[in-house]
């Protein structure tokens, strides 16, 4: 650790200036709104926060929140971990990445378009345009109502496009860590006798636990304001409402300006427990290094 | 020859299920590029696999939806405001983050936690709700319309994921490195030139892929702080003017995704080969 000086002002200023302008000083005037009626003008007390945790479409949306946290998270890390690991032992590693990263370099109303093509439905006595309904029919099946089935068929294929589009993202920074952990570290453990759970247990997990920790942390922000599959895909109808979505109708569709930032300034205490952990990871990796 | 074949069954499940995820994640993707060769009837009638039932029936394919994309106008001059909001978009951030990440990770001095926590926790700041209030002060300033004010502002929204990834590299940097370059009187600025900036290319990478695409794919931030006007306006910008409200003539809408996820890619695949096993190998003696 270095001591000398007062340089490292020059080298955190101009990110702090830049952030206080575009990110904080909105933050702030967010939480002082949320405490205001619908204009903005008129002091309310905690009456938008009473709407927030007590209105039955906000308590759709925390479920639908919640429902997508777990799945989601859990699922693009251990996927992108899976990945990152795995497809450094096939040959065609180059070619496998760039499929899976493929959908997070589409925008999402290309990848809205995409999914209404998967899950689109129509009665049994027409013909399918919907990908997984073929597949239902070819099969003898039913059609389904892939985003009408509620309420956990439509949450579920809602998700899907989130660990979809977002696992790519968390392969591509853990595989990064992967290939930062020196080779001749696993090739001794194996020549050892270690088996490949052993050497993935023991070695490559807790050398790359501080990226899992990143890419996780990244997923439970991302997941905490999603908002452009629901918006594309449903607008939050049949029981799908999340907090993001509802957050933008009430701003851009109600004009609530109050209600809109009392849903923010929830997304932002949310994330308090998720920054506690942080810390103590980074205290952590300082102490050993 | 057995033990290549002994080798090559034990790893064929590992194969399979990889081949199986690829498929599955390639399966939607696929769906749209026949759709967008398909004629705008069609796609209403039929699923896009049934081309395969007669897979050399080539009537049955247009470049027309194309066509209209790349020949429509204003599409050139999008393409190049698009980059020309990209590229410094980029690089920015990346220069700013990585200057505070390295202070945030080998300098002591106060509120260094409290400063980092909060860069991080602004992450979670919905980008809605800053457009107003940016707005207005960007009205002010005059500096809405105008490329720096959009340059900035997807610096300030990129700052802290850059902050984070890069601070949780640096941090796992070899303590050796820094001390031997002190010892030996380097300054701050050269340890960080010369020696944290070359050793994080892989992160340098990551952050870099992502942002492009984050600022290449954007339509909102660019809507609101440059306007709709044709001599500003991104790619994404003309090709949402060229669908219409609501997607109506959405058969253009699969070309034109094809054509912006282009350049991406390229991106992607030009990174890539940065992603390299052992950079820190030779950097600090065991």
């Amino acid at each position: 650790m270095c001591r000398r000086g007062f340089s490292h002002w020059i080298y955190v200023a101009p990110a702090l200036i830049i952030l206080a302008f575009f990110l904080l000083y909105p933050a702030v005037h967010t939480i002082l709104l949320s405490f205001t009626d619908r204009s903005g003008e008129a002091f309310i007390g905690l009456a938008n926060y009473k709407f927030v945790f007590t209105n039955r479409v906000m308590q759709t949306a925390l479920r639908n929140n919640l429902l997508w946290v777990v799945v989601f998270t859990s699922m693009t890390v251990g996927l992108g971990l899976a990945l990152a690991v795995l497809l450094d032992r096939v040959r065609y590693e180059r070619i496998a990445k760039a499929i899976i990263f493929l959908p997070m370099a589409i925008s999402f109303v290309g990848a809205g378009v995409i999914w209404k093509f998967v899950y689109a439905f129509r009665p049994a006595s027409v013909g399918q345009i919907g990908l997984l309904n073929g597949i239902v029919v070819a099969f003898g099946g039913q059609p389904i109502g892939w985003l009408i089935e509620r309420p956990w068929i439509n949450n579920f294929a809602l998700i899907f496009v989130g660990i979809w589009i977002w696992t790519g993202f968390c392969m591509v920074i853990l595989s990064a860590a992967y290939k930062g952990i020196p080779k001749s570290l696993l090739e001794s453990a194996r020549l050892d006798g270690a088996t490949e759970w052993q050497v993935f247990f023991r070695i490559t997990f807790p050398l790359m636990k501080s990226t899992v920790a990143v890419a996780a942390t990244m997923m439970l922000i991302t997941v905490l304001k999603i908002f452009d599959i629901v918006y594309v895909m449903t607008n939050g109808n049949f029981g799908t409402e999340v907090i993001a979505n509802r957050m933008y109708k009430e701003m851009f569709q109600f004009r609530n300006f109050g209600r809109a930032s009392a849903i923010a300034v929830v997304l932002l205490l949310a994330i308090i427990p998720v920054m506690f952990f942080n810390l103590k990871r980074f205290r952590e990796q300082e102490a050993i290094r | 020859m057995t033990e290549r074949i002994v080798r090559a069954l034990t790893r064929s499940p590992l194969n399979i299920v990889i081949i199986a995820i690829c498929l599955i994640w390639i399966l939607p993707s696929l769906g749209l590029l026949i759709s967008s060769f398909r004629p705008a009837a069609d796609v209403t009638i039929s699923g896009w696999w049934s081309v395969f039932q007669t897979p050399f029936k080539f009537t049955q394919f247009t470049v027309q939806n194309y066509i209209e994309v790349i020949t429509d106008q204003g599409m050139g001059r999008a393409f190049i405001n698009s980059l020309f909001i990209t590229i410094p978009s980029t690089i920015i951030p990346i220069l700013v983050a990585a200057f505070a990440a390295y202070a945030f990770a080998w300098m002591e001095f106060r509120g260094r936690n409290i400063l980092f926590i909060i860069i991080v926790a602004l992450l979670v700041v919905p980008l809605q709700m800053t457009l107003i209030p940016i707005l207005r002060i960007y009205n002010r300033l005059g500096l809405s319309g105008s490329f720096f004010g959009v340059w900035m502002a997807h610096t300030g929204y990129g700052l802290p994921f850059a902050t984070y990834l890069f601070r949780n590299y640096f941090g796992g940097l070899p303590r050796d490195l820094f001390e031997s370059a002190y010892i030996d009187g380097a300054s701050r600025s050269k340890v960080f030139f010369r020696i944290v900036l070359p050793l994080s290319v892989p992160a340098i990478a990551s952050i870099a892929i992502f942002q492009f695409l984050w600022v290449w794919n954007d339509l909102l931030v660019a809507l609101i702080y440059l306007g709709g006007t044709e001599d500003v306006a991104p790619m994404t910008l003309q090709v949402s003017n060229l669908v219409g409200y609501l997607g109506r003539d959405w058969h253009l809408l699969t070309a034109a995704a094809f054509l912006s996820m282009a350049l991406p890619l390229v991106v992607f695949f030009a990174l890539q080969r940065y992603f390299v096993r052992g950079i820190l190998a030779g950097s600090v003696k065991g």
